[in-house]
């Protein structure tokens, strides 16, 4: 016996998303703040369009033109941001140091949330010594920290196999190692509201109509959990984008020939006692406003969606 | 409170056993130790006698069985490049690092527990709003770059504070370099344990003021108010004891941050402590130095998450230890 219950497990009613969405529309900080994420999402997306340069193509490498300081200084007008010591366009580097950060956040993102979705539905809905054992392991796990696990396994990764051949692998290897490091608060906020929704009379219903157990977590109960999910989901972004930053500046992420904003922060910081204060000033000031419009965003969503968020 | 101490020790057992497989999997896979002892020239035959010898060609389950005893002995091996026993050299970094974390703990402590409980109380006043303002910026930025703020600001342009190293330390009770008792030690100081709380503070404040605003609204301190206690005995008194439970839970989890976070910061200030050895050991493929540094570090994680549980169970006598996780 097979029932589509279409009407019944509509998470999160279009009227109460077009009330948030005109909530959002009065607050101008968090207008603000999507726009400038958007904006940054567009140039990111945009990079090999509008950048006036291509920063992997050796040919723009010209020492002659290293250590320019921006047009406001230095009225270079071939160079708006200035260069850095190997003489590539500051501007262009960050436009595609920024593509590369948010494309590896969002992929990290996507995989921490995967497992995640897949590891706290499953320990939520079957409970019982699943539920335990997979909990203790979030535990063990937050207990050391992304960012402890991500420099030990990348450290290891870099030694295994040599640096060289590190550097073409490490975006893959940084994906993989923020992506793995951080499921655990996916995992625990999905079984907190698991637990919570499994006690509502339309699982019962859906149990009883013979509905198998994949279904009803992936197409009824997964659906109810959303808005949590969508706070977390902007909030991590900034987290693996700050994570991939500092594991660059360490010199375990992208290499030098394909800086992200983490690693030209890295080059930069040579600089800085040098008296080249922008090779390092610019990129930090990109990657701080990024952060701070996802976390203005996540805030805003956190205290309008209202879900709670597992805490500890 | 046994029972649950024994669960402690057997999850502290289980993880230390994780990690120790995969340090000896490091120390297995990285490098080949026979060379490094014999160096070049000589012969395979000679060098397979010595593989033979030294157990190389044992099982691998054999070969991690040896190195856990040796392990528990404190013994892994000898660093490649310092030629002394790994521990040592770790051991001899690690009041460095244990300084700047420490100096870090006490700023973030008396720095954010007032601020937290003023936001709380008062989250009308301008003082409080520019807090959070300030928090949500400061959560923002990512503690490398605050470190290199404040040495670009307060060494080089300011040149107020030197810009990198410890400074003189003086040796006390024959094995712990402290930096605390010189006054060049502390002026080295200043600026890395700065950099190493402000990247923690924000997150301390917004938690301690959440966990006080929520204990604020709850039904005992309404009672409090109404029977007339004092303003300052209900909040430093009734609400502050509850705010701190989850604090201190929370603070336990940080430690595995503050230890990487002190990675970064040591990179940046040429701090000599054990995060700037392990970095050194990675691009040095010192493998039994990179072992070591985990097993000490997996030790330190585990003895104070065991800790802090246990403070927990202490200041909190509701709590029921057994089901209160693993």
């Amino acid at each position: 016996m097979k029932h589509s219950v279409k009407d019944i497990h509509l998470p999160i009613s279009k009227q109460r998303w077009k009330h948030i969405w005109n909530g959002f529309l009065s607050d101008k900080l968090a207008v603000l703040s999507l726009a400038i994420f958007v904006f940054y999402c567009v140039v990111a997306l945009a990079a090999p369009l509008i950048a006036p340069f291509d920063p992997y193509d050796p040919q723009f490498m010209d020492l002659e033109n290293s250590e320019i300081a921006p047009y406001w200084i230095s009225g270079d007008d071939r160079f708006l941001l200035g260069t850095d010591a190997q003489g590539r366009d500051l501007l262009s580097t960050i436009l595609y140091g920024t593509r590369l950060s948010l494309s590896i956040g969002i992929l990290a993102v996507i995989i921490q949330a995967s497992l995640g979705i897949f590891i706290g539905l499953t320990a939520g809905y079957a409970g019982g010594k699943l539920d335990n054992f997979f909990m203790r392991c979030a535990d063990i796990q937050l207990s050391f920290s992304t960012m402890m696990i991500a420099i030990v396994f990348l450290a290891i990764f870099q030694t295994l196999f040599g640096s060289d051949y590190y550097q073409q692998l490490a975006m893959l290897m940084l994906i993989l190692v923020i992506g793995l490091a951080e499921w655990p608060l996916f995992a625990r906020t999905i079984r907190a509201s698991v637990l919570a929704e499994k006690q509502k009379e339309y699982v019962d219903a859906a149990r009883i109509m013979g509905i198998g157990p994949m279904r009803i977590m992936f197409k009824h109960i997964l659906p109810n959990t959303m808005s949590p999910l969508l706070v977390i989901f902007t909030i991590q972004i900034a987290n693996a984008i700050v994570a991939e930053a500092a594991l660059s500046f360490l010199g375990l992420g992208m290499p030098v020939s394909e800086p992200s904003l983490g690693s030209l922060i890295s080059i930069g910081f040579s600089y800085v006692f040098s008296g080249a204060w922008w090779i390092c000033i610019i990129p930090s000031a990109t990657l701080i406003l990024l952060i701070l419009v996802m976390n203005l965003l996540g805030d805003w969503l956190r205290d309008h969606l209202n879900p709670k968020i597992y805490k500890d | 409170m046994l029972i649950f101490l024994l669960r402690r020790l057997f999850q502290a057992c289980v993880v230390m056993t994780v990690i120790s497989i995969i340090s000896f999997i490091i120390q297995d896979s990285l490098g080949d130790p026979v060379r490094q002892m014999v160096g070049q020239s000589v012969s395979p035959t000679e060098i397979e006698e010595i593989r033979q010898q030294q157990g190389f060609n044992d099982s691998k389950f054999e070969q991690y069985s040896r190195y856990a005893k040796n392990a528990l002995q404190g013994d892994f091996g000898s660093s490649y490049f310092y030629k002394e026993p790994a521990l040592d050299v770790i051991l001899k970094k690690l009041p460095a690092t244990f300084e700047l974390a420490f100096s870090a703990i006490l700023i973030i402590i008396t720095i954010s527990i007032p601020c937290g409980i003023f936001a709380a109380i008062r989250p009308k006043n301008i003082l409080a709003r520019f807090l959070m303002f300030s928090s949500t910026i400061g959560l923002s930025v990512p503690i490398f770059i605050v470190g290199i703020f404040l040495l670009y600001t307060f060494s080089i342009e300011l040149q107020w504070t030197p810009s990198f190293g410890r400074g003189d330390t003086v040796l006390v009770f024959g094995i712990w370099e402290t930096g605390f008792l010189t006054l060049d030690g502390l002026s080295h100081l200043i600026l890395p344990s700065f950099s190493l709380a402000i990247a923690l503070l924000p997150m301390f404040v917004r938690l301690i003021r959440s966990e006080m605003l929520e204990v604020l609204h709850s039904e005992y301190v309404k009672y409090a108010w109404a029977k007339g206690l004092s303003p300052a005995r209900i909040y430093f008194v009734h609400a502050f004891k509850n705010t701190m439970l989850p604090i201190i839970t929370i603070g336990g989890i940080q430690v595995g941050t503050l230890v990487a976070y002190t990675i970064l910061t040591e990179t940046i200030f040429q701090w000599p402590g054990m995060g700037s050895l392990f970095l050194d050991a990675v691009n040095r493929v010192d493998s039994p130095l990179i072992s070591a540094y985990l097993m000490v570090v997996g030790a330190i994680f585990v003895i104070s998450n065991t800790l802090v549980d246990l403070i927990y169970g202490y200041i909190n006598p509701t709590v029921k230890l057994a089901s209160h996780g693993l």
